[in-house]
């Protein structure tokens, strides 16, 4: 008689089991507050199916979440808020910036709005785009769960030694320049007249 | 039609006109009497904006801010734009609320953009930046990307959080 347990019984890391169990069910969070979450909502509808991958379930609640999406633009009176609600989500949680403006403020380089959400918060993938399609957000979150399964730990281990703010500090080189007053456009070296002759 | 230019001499104001808008520029002292006539005898029921201007470094401005007050007379679809001019420091107009209750909104959009009082507004607090923002932004002498107020948040790192 063989031995009835040698097919039904397989051996595996916990941190493995973990980590196939929670990149499979990813629950996102969507901060959605610009146009950017117009594409968060098509890429979770029907058409391009974000259940397909196993991060259909948005809760508007961050306690039950552990992806936060930060889709759009977020602005000095909302970062509070973008704040608080990642500190709500329980761990372990992730967190991926989509479009142009969650990752660097993008056009809107004005005095209200936050130049990239990194700068404040911990981010683990930036989508670029305005608005990403459909098809790059599934990639990211494809990625994520890449992340996921490849560094995640049951105890949370690999977010430990994250002790530095993702994204750039602020006043910066160009934060200086922006402070006083900037180039004007046509003096920029892409405006001027290419050199002829140069080669 | 309203005869905006008899209107004009009453207080002491003049008139302009681009297309068909039809504007009435009248000294910030008259103004209140401005806009009870307006609304009293006229009968422009309807407060649609107010907004302000900042005139600063502006080709052939005396005055800093224009105020404009966009008036609707809802009876007879007509439309007329009101307008006044304000100076440093600490300028200020008196309020509408009581002719319009409509400004209320309006009026604190123009206190937290460009810092001009209303005295006599029943709750003047800024409505769109956050309370403990010093600046008014929309101020020419304000710069485009702030004074490094967006920048000024706490960091929360992965590990702490
Ligand atoms: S990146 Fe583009 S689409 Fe997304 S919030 Fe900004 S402006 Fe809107």
């Amino acid at each position: 008689m063989s031995n009835p347990l040698s097919d039904n019984v397989f051996l595996t890391q916990l941190d493995a089991a973990a980590n196939w169990a929670r990149k499979n069910s990813l629950w996102p969070m969507p901060f959605a507050t610009a146009c950017c979450g117009i594409e968060l909502m098509a890429t979770a509808s029907s058409r391009f199916d974000l259940a397909r991958f196993g991060a259909e379930v948005m809760r508007f609640s961050p306690r039950q979440c552990d992806l936060m999406i930060v889709a759009g633009r977020v602005v000095m009176k909302m970062l509070p808020v973008l704040q608080r609600i990642w500190l709500q989500m329980p761990e372990p949680k992730w967190c991926i910036s989509m479009g142009a403006c969650a990752c660097t403020g993008g056009v809107f380089d004005t005095y209200a709005v936050v130049q990239g959400v990194d700068r404040f918060i911990p981010v683990d993938l930036y989508v670029p785009g305005c608005p990403p399609r459909p098809e790059q957000l599934i990639a990211a979150l494809i990625e994520m769960q890449k992340i996921v399964q490849t560094t995640g730990t049951v105890t949370g281990r690999e977010f430990r030694d994250r002790t530095r703010a993702t994204g750039p500090v602020p006043l910066e080189l160009d934060e200086i320049r922006r402070s006083r007053e900037a180039t004007f456009v046509d003096q920029l070296e892409i405006f001027q007249p290419p050199k002829i002759g140069a080669n | 039609m309203l005869d905006l230019a008899a209107i004009a001499i009453r207080f002491q104001g003049s008139t302009s006109e681009f297309r068909s808008n039809r504007r009435l520029i009248v000294p910030a002292e008259r103004l209140l009497e401005t806009l009870k006539a307006m609304k009293s005898e006229f009968g422009f029921d309807m407060l649609v904006d107010i907004t302000a201007v900042d005139y600063l470094e502006y080709e052939g401005a005396t005055d800093r801010f224009g105020v404009v007050y966009c008036l609707l007379n809802t009876g007879s679809g007509e439309r007329v734009i009101v307008k006044t001019h304000v100076n440093d420091p600490d300028p200020s107009l008196p309020s509408v609320y009581e002719l319009w209750w409509g400004a209320d909104w309006m009026e604190r959009e123009v206190y937290d953009m460009f810092g001009i009082r209303f005295p006599g507004h029943p709750d003047l607090r800024r409505i769109l930046m956050p309370d403990e923002f010093t600046a008014y932004p929309l101020r020419k002498d304000y710069p485009l990307k702030g004074r490094g107020e967006r920048h000024n948040f706490p960091v929360i790192t992965r590990a702490e959080s």
